[in-house]
């Protein structure tokens, strides 16, 4: 028989050995993320996974299925917490989405709409941060860095290359580059490499593609993060 | 420089996982790491440079531009403040003629506050290039401030300056009955690894680090695993400020603990062992070493320790100055040259710790009194306490107390029998288990020690009336901003949220909705981190706001809101530039006070 | 007949980008201004905002004049809205947090190229600006806020609609967005 946990009252199936953002990810039941990815080593950071298993928060990119969990993902508190949690994440670089390219597209920004955050409720830290165009085809720019490791993960897991790593404590975390100079240019990063796309916000950009898709068919113009399509046509007239 | 990395590297055995040691050596023989001796460790240990970096940038101790010949950092505990320690950093500061934070412009001399040092009960405590000047004075500081002008070299500093006391005011069970070395491991061969499980079982020792797991379940959970490789490790980075306890127990009692700890080796069948000593203790490096070389002569280390055909050895690591060490994964990320980020769980050290082996982690005073109950059996240990907390805790005692130092006490005494062997008046509050544990009031002195009530990793300051509780929650508040890991968001940001958000209300710019604000980020600190220190960094904001509400009101204005920032320094910058000093050159910092 | 509501709007550090949005309310506004009335706003040249039910702020704050007046708009009006990216987190304005305030004063006034009596300016009159733009929220206490680089008409509507009808106003998911 297979074995099942609870989410949100629902069923869902998992094989021994699967997290419960694995099982849900199988079922189609979306659990907000963002240092989460299919396929990469779990990280546990962001903490927007979070949800309540058997009455304690876990973080369900992390914690393993087990037969009878009650998972707790969709509840009001929970999602107003994610709401802050996103909202730190927003306070804590310099996320200025009109004149990002990643707009649309970016999962930080669609998170944050899934969740309903219309501010960012918190006094902004406006950290000053560089930007490095070192590299011919592609860019950093640490003011969107969320430091969730994703770059570091494809770099090493997936690319085999280690052209990034997160150093520093505390709210001094960032992100480095890997090259004698500690400039991507110096470094052995490809447009090849998965390191350079799997940015979920627009802090690793391929240079030269800005805005190729225009405002309304970008891909978050067209669903929801959690996958679900627009009740309505966008209404945005720029 | 090659030269001397290949010399470094070498020394550590080419192991990456000795990385911290090496880097600790760069930094003492250059003042910082230079980039070339990250090429040059990268090249040879084959480590992404990037890696390496990384571990730099984490430790307090280790920096990636250059310091002084002589680094002095001054502790920056609740208990050296009370102890004056702004006034003397201030006095040798001009008297060195250097900035805070900055390297002297002849690089001499670099001056600054770290985490708490673990001399609480001698304070106020600084460290000169990791070596402890413990119960400073003016005259200290001016003896110091010659020193250092004449370029003195630090061995050829008068030895008084660094004199550490170990004050044990009140002994009891385990300090009192102390073992012989090699008398554990001797009950252990005759009774054997099962019937010394069952003593510990009886024991009913707990977690003497604060979490309180059971002892002999760690170890049974352990020995179960498979595997061939299994590690014992000692945790001795007490860095919750007030803890100098661990730092007593490995300069009377290490032979004990060591002991401890190879009988946890005999009884789970690891070979390899670990001290992780915090970096602020390399004043007991040496004779840490003395006593393993020690017990290696007598056959208790080794290879067929007592020829009981059991091999096993303990090496020491140091860390560099990272609080969050103390977290039991991070500890294990430490031990393998990492940064110090706590590990996702499960799963479990016991199942994958230090290089995925399954792992023992226990305190000092775990394995100490692991080693007493090996030789005088649980029942005699659970004679003492109560309940579920059984046997004796050593207290680390500081702040307003006329005796401070080492306390032994059975579970379960109340409070107010700790307040009077240590000779306190008019107790204002007491922070048991330093800034991550409870704050209690004068009211709660009836509460216990134990596991159920009070629980306490070893800290306990006292702060009699007339000390500023705000002041007070500010620096622990502070201090878990400043060791966040950085790890996981709502520490990474929480934790200085709260601080900007209570220096806000504690500056005089609060409102009604501040306190609330307060709240919020606690709740989302404690709900939602990835460990310990971001779950407990909120304590002290909320344990005070419990108990002594009115503090914070009394700051708080009538107002409806204010900004947390200066407005009016806000037009500094442009005053000057603009050479403006007129009435509209300035902002009031709220809508009330504009109208007044 | 119900009383009108009294409207009061301003840009501070924007662009007046939000208000052109709200100008594309197009044949809405004939029925908008049926119930509302405006007071102090670009659209009418009052100078000063009087007792109002809704004032609408686009714009963070960057200078000492943006403060008075943030002031004057919390202190005149029921209910105070940030609208628009700037109001909200800063915007395009706070780009320059990154750079000390000397060093923009100093390129823009003194050392930029093709400058003629190259001095910074020094007068009563002009406000000084502040070392870094901030969002309104951490100046004044905001009721609510609506996001978008501008928000669009939709935005407006559905917002005033719903205060105009005594609804708490929530905005519908298609109509959340940050550029």
């Amino acid at each position: 028989m297979t074995k099942c946990i609870n989410i949100d009252g629902v069923n869902v199936p998992f094989e021994e050995g699967q997290t419960i953002m694995q099982a849900a990810e199988n079922a189609g039941v979306y659990i907000p993320h963002l240092c989460h990815h299919a396929g990469y080593a779990p990280h546990g950071s962001c903490k927007l996974c979070s949800v309540r298993v058997n009455g304690r928060v876990c973080t369900a990119c992390t914690f393993p299925a087990a037969e009878g969990q009650s998972v707790i993902n969709n509840s009001r508190e929970l999602q107003a917490d994610r709401r802050r949690l996103t909202q730190m994440l927003f306070v804590e670089g310099n996320h200025n989405c009109p004149s990002c390219e990643k707009s649309g597209d970016c999962r930080l920004q669609a998170v944050a709409y899934y969740l309903r955050m219309e501010d960012d409720h918190f006094p902004l830290f406006y950290p000053p941060r560089p930007l490095d165009s070192s590299h011919p085809d592609i860019l950093i720019e640490h003011n969107r860095c969320i430091v969730c490791s994703l770059c570091v993960r494809a770099s090493r897991d997936i690319d085999g290359k280690n052209v990034f790593a997160v150093s520093g404590r505390g709210a001094h975390k960032h992100l480095i580059v890997n090259s004698p100079s500690g400039r991507l240019g110096d470094s052995d990063i490809s447009t090849d490499d998965a390191a350079a796309h799997i940015c979920p916000t627009g802090a690793i950009l391929i240079k030269g593609q800005a805005f190729h898709r225009p405002i309304g068919q970008r891909l978050y113009d067209l669903e929801r993060i959690d996958g679900s399509p627009h009740a309505g046509e966008a209404s945005h007239e720029a | 420089m090659q030269d001397f990395i290949t010399k470094t590297v070498a020394a550590a055995e080419g192991q990456p996982q000795r990385l911290l040691e090496m880097l600790r050596a760069v930094q003492q023989a250059y003042g910082y790491v230079p980039p070339d001796a990250v090429e040059f460790l990268s090249a040879q240990l084959g480590l992404p440079r990037g890696e390496i970096s990384a571990v730099v940038e984490f430790y307090g101790f280790l920096s990636s531009s250059p310091q002084g010949v002589y680094r002095i950092v001054f502790s920056d505990s609740i208990t050296d403040r009370m102890l004056g320690n702004q006034a003397l950093f201030r006095l040798l500061a001009d008297l060195l003629q250097v900035q805070p934070g900055v390297v002297s412009s002849d690089g001499l001399v670099s001056l600054d506050f770290t985490s708490c040092t673990g001399l609480c009960e001698q304070g106020p405590a600084a460290l000169v290039n990791g070596w402890p000047l413990p119960a400073l004075t003016e005259d200290k500081i001016a003896r110091i401030a010659g020193l250092v002008k004449q370029r003195i070299p630090l061995l050829d500093w008068p030895g008084y300056l660094f004199e550490v006391n170990d004050y044990i005011r009140q002994p009891g069970l385990l300090l009192q009955n102390p073992i012989a070395p090699g008398q554990a491991l001797q009950a252990w061969r005759e009774r054997g690894a099962a019937a010394v499980l069952e003593e510990l079982e009886v024991s009913g020792l707990r977690g003497r680090g604060g979490a309180g797991f059971k002892t002999a379940l760690k170890w049974r959970l352990c020995a179960e695993e498979a595997g061939p490789e299994r590690v014992v490790v000692c945790n001795a980075d007490e860095g919750e400020p007030g803890t100098f306890k661990d730092r007593v127990l490995l300069r009377l009692y290490a032979d004990q603990v060591f002991e401890g700890m190879t009988l946890c080796a005999a009884i789970i069948g690891a070979r390899q062992g670990f001290l992780y000593l915090r970096g602020e203790y390399l004043f007991l490096l040496e004779p840490l070493r003395q006593i393993l070389r020690s017990r290696r002569e007598l056959g208790l280390l080794g290879e067929n320790i007592s020829g009981f055909g059991f091999d096993f050895d303990i090496e020491i690591r140091l860390g560099a100055g990272a609080y969050i060490c103390g977290e039991e994964s991070a500890l294990i990320e430490s031990l393998e040259g990492k940064p110090g980020v706590p590990r996702n769980r499960p799963p479990y050290p016991v199942a994958r710790g230090y290089l995925q082996r399954p792992t023992v982690v226990n305190n000092v005073e775990t394995f100490l009194a692991a080693a007493a109950i090996g030789v005088y059996g649980g029942a005699w240990f659970a004679a003492a306490g109560a309940g579920r907390s059984s046997g004796t805790k050593i207290l680390s005692i500081s702040g307003d107390c006329a005796r401070p130092g080492i306390y032994e006490y059975a579970f379960g005494v109340e409070m107010a029998e700790i307040l009077r062997d240590c000779g306190t008046e008019d107790v204002l509050c007491v922070q048991v288990g330093g800034p991550s544990g409870t704050l209690i009031d004068s009211s709660e002195l009836q509460r216990k020690l134990s596991y159920e009530d009070l629980a306490s990793g070893g800290s306990l300051m006292v702060f009699n009336r007339g000390r500023d509780v705000l002041g007070i929650v500010q620096n622990f508040t502070h201090f878990f901003a400043h060791e966040s890991c950085g790890f996981c968001t709502p520490c990474r940001v929480g934790s200085r949220l709260l601080q900007n958000q209570l220096d806000k209300i504690i500056n005089g710019h609060g409102s009604a909705g501040d306190v609330a604000e307060l709240t919020g980020i606690a709740h989302l600190l404690k709900n939602y981190s990835h460990c310990g220190l971001g779950q407990t960094a909120a304590n002290p904001v909320l344990h005070a706001l419990q108990r002594f509400p009115e503090l914070y009101e009394s700051r708080l204005k009538k107002i409806s809101y204010e900004p947390g920032f200066d407005l009016d320094a806000a037009l500094e910058v442009a005053r000057r530039m603009a050479r403006r000093d007129d009435p509209a050159a300035h902002l009031a910092q709220t809508e009330e006070e504009a109208h007044d | 007949m119900k009383p009108k509501v009294r409207v009061a709007t301003t840009s501070l550090a924007g662009c007046f980008g939000c208000h052109m949005s709200f100008l594309d309310l197009d044949e809405r506004l004939l029925a908008l201004a049926e119930a509302v009335e405006f007071d102090r706003s670009p659209l009418t040249d009052i100078e000063h905002c009087g007792v109002c039910d809704i004032g609408l702020i686009e714009g963070g704050v960057c200078n000492s004049e943006n403060v008075h007046v943030l002031r004057e708009f919390r202190r005149q009006c029921k209910i105070l809205v940030a609208v628009g990216a700037c109001a909200i987190n800063g915007g395009l304005p706070s780009m320059r947090n990154a750079i000390p305030l000397e060093d923009c004063l100093l390129e823009v006034y003194r050392d930029g190229v093709g400058l003629a009596n190259a001095m910074i300016p020094s007068d009563v009159e002009l406000p000084l600006l502040l070392d870094q733009v901030r969002p309104l929220h951490e100046i004044v206490k905001i009721d609510y806020f609506l996001p978008g680089c501008p928000p669009s008409a939709d935005v407006f509507w559905s917002f005033l609609s719903a205060l105009l009808e005594g609804r708490e106003p929530e905005l519908p998911y298609e109509l959340l967005r940050f550029d």
